[in-house]
């Protein structure tokens, strides 16, 4: 069986030629197989939320290619590639239109990588079928489906953007630092909920996490970043019997001294 | 010398005035439609309307006088102000232009155009032509009830379509990118294609109410339209303070919104000829215009202001 993802070499490099020159990927490697849940640690400016989004084109790597399912998608812009990719972002303002009603966000969702025509924007049975997946969050939305997005909380949102990546059982599912802006216990929820849904379409998912307890708990595998470049790699058992105190080791390795000032450390 | 001139004052003469006011009103409502489809849904301050407005009136009057039905021609201006539309979508999508900046340039070259369509710099409508659609002769005709219910019925089939289109899957995604352009693009949406297309039909009504007004009028006029989206955002900001409590939260909220639009740009007029009721030199219209916008405008932030100062 093929990858479901092939990132080859790729290298990105920010601002180049000033002042502000930031060489955010220094040729990354990372192959995924079907099924995949790999979780992405590392330290600020390590490349992780860059690596997500050359994966989802929000611009063009320098050099590299970026493979999703047989599929050379390097070049495509942003929008054509969402039909491979589900997408849920650090800030819950991102995943949904504030104006938009609930079932109107799911209802776009769900026509991702179809033409968008001059049919109804939803139907009655579409409207069903959200209710029915509102219900299984658990949140108490599945009354509110025609409420605005921007009225809810920081969790819901990202919750509803959860579905709304899954809809169409995307190719990849890439998770940035979803939970971030949440308290601790609707972040829990978020990450339950995230499981839940890779589980249940059997998705192939990234997920960029600065908390280290959650990248070893979730995923069945586990990558370090550092300064662009993939420095260590884990999955099945021995993944499972990582510490967060070997991750730190990893890191203290890697980058000497300077992970003491890290936000690393506060998770 | 006060008491002079509130006797010179004549309210019979006001009131004469209203119907001329609410058919202008209408008319210039589906112009500031127009606008809130691209300042309010896509959240793009277009001042193409300056230009398209009267492209839409000079492309109507001579193909008018080419012996074109008149009702014929409105299609005709709606297109060409379409492609005033296109233009400035192109030039910020395709070619990074900032929005505000693209729809200047286009603007401004529109000015020749529009005068390249009539060959000078104003054009009039024969008095003896028959078939207009609107014209300020209906509205002190007789029958002038029948000229405003065609006129109301006539803006409510664009509100409805409006409110239709912007209900289907292609309108979805311009709200979308409009609200969310990031969450548009992660969607699938193509941003770009949706802007161009925004700004298309907004222009596209803007291109027929100068049609239309031109027919009303009697003529079109290279400068009809400056300052028109000063008016178009009065309709739309005066709609939405006056009847933005009422329209949240019920069930077509939107269309609401849209036929208030209209109203809008009603109440706009009707305060115009009562500060030309009021002996103001019509020179400071366009001040007052302004004024008018400037204030709306600015009283949400204040209040808010004012609010988060007093919550710290």
């Amino acid at each position: 069986m093929g990858y479901m993802l092939e990132i080859q070499n790729i290298y990105k490099t920010f601002n180049r030629g000033t002042i502000n020159e930031k060489k955010a990927l220094d040729g990354v490697n990372l192959n995924l197989n079907p099924g995949d849940f790999v979780t992405i640690i590392g330290g600020n400016g390590a490349g992780k939320s860059t690596t997500l989004n050359a994966i989802a084109g929000t611009w063009l790597v320098d050099e590299g290619k970026i493979i999703v399912d047989g599929t050379d998608i390097t070049r495509l812009p942003e929008h054509k590639r969402a039909v491979y990719l589900g997408r849920v972002f650090q800030d819950p303002m991102t995943g949904t239109a504030a104006t938009m009603s609930i079932e109107e966000n799911m209802a776009i969702a769900s026509r991702r990588g179809e033409h968008r025509g001059l049919g109804w924007g939803i139907t009655r049975k579409e409207r069903e079928e959200y209710k029915r997946q509102l219900k299984t969050l658990d949140l108490g939305l599945e009354d509110r489906l025609s409420s605005k997005v921007g009225l809810l909380s920081g969790g819901q949102r990202q919750a509803i953007t959860l579905l709304m990546a899954a809809a169409k059982k995307p190719k990849l599912l890439l998770l940035d630092e979803h939970t971030a802006a949440l308290d601790p216990k609707t972040a829990a929820k978020v990450l339950a909920i995230s499981d839940k849904i890779i589980e249940e379409h059997n998705l192939t998912a990234m997920m960029v996490t600065h908390n280290m307890k959650d990248a070893i708990a979730h995923g069945n595998r586990l990558v370090m970043m550092h300064e662009g470049r993939i420095i260590y790699d884990v999955s099945g058992e021995e993944k499972k019997r990582l510490h967060v105190s070997d991750l730190l080791n990893k890191f203290e390795e890697v980058s000497g001294g300077e992970f003491a000032n890290d936000r690393m450390m506060l998770s | 010398m006060v008491l002079d001139y509130f006797m010179s004052l004549d309210p019979m003469a006001l009131l004469r005035a209203m119907p001329g006011t609410a058919a202008q009103g209408l008319i210039w409502g589906i112009m500031a439609l127009g606008v809130y489809i691209t300042y309010r849904i896509l959240d793009f301050p277009d001042l193409t309307v300056d230009g398209s407005l009267a492209t839409g009136a000079a492309t109507a009057v001579m193909l008018i006088q080419g012996g074109m039905h008149p009702a014929l021609s409105l299609v005709f201006a709606l297109l060409a102000g379409m492609a005033a539309g296109f233009v400035t979508g192109i030039l910020h999508t395709a070619l990074g232009i900032p929005g505000i900046l693209a729809s200047i340039l286009t603007q401004v070259s529109l000015y020749s155009v529009n005068l390249v369509i009539m060959g000078k710099s104003n054009q009039g409508i024969s008095l003896t032509q028959q078939g207009l659609v609107a014209s300020s002769r209906y509205v002190t005709a007789d029958d002038s009830v029948f000229f405003f219910l065609k006129l109301i019925l006539a803006c409510l089939v664009l509100v409805a379509v409006v409110y239709w289109f912007f209900g289907t899957e292609m309108g979805a995604s311009i709200r979308a990118t409009g609200c969310n352009p990031q969450m548009a693009r992660a969607q699938g949406i193509n941003t770009d294609y949706a802007k161009v297309l925004a700004l298309m039909i907004s222009n596209g009504l803007v291109g027929l109410c100068g049609g239309v007004l031109a027919q009303y009028q009697g003529a079109a006029d290279v400068n009809m339209g400056r300052g028109a989206i000063v008016i178009g955002l009065a309709a739309v900001i005066i709609s939405e303070v006056i009847f933005g409590k009422l329209c949240a939260g019920r069930k077509i909220a939107f269309a609401y919104t849209l036929a208030a639009v209209f109203v809008g740009a009603i109440l706009y007029y009707v305060a115009y000829a009562l500060v030309l009721w009021f002996k103001m030199p019509s020179d400071y219209m366009k001040l007052f215009s302004a004024l008018v916008v400037a204030l709306f405008l600015a009283v949400p932030y204040l209040k808010e202001q004012r609010a988060l100062k007093r919550r710290s």
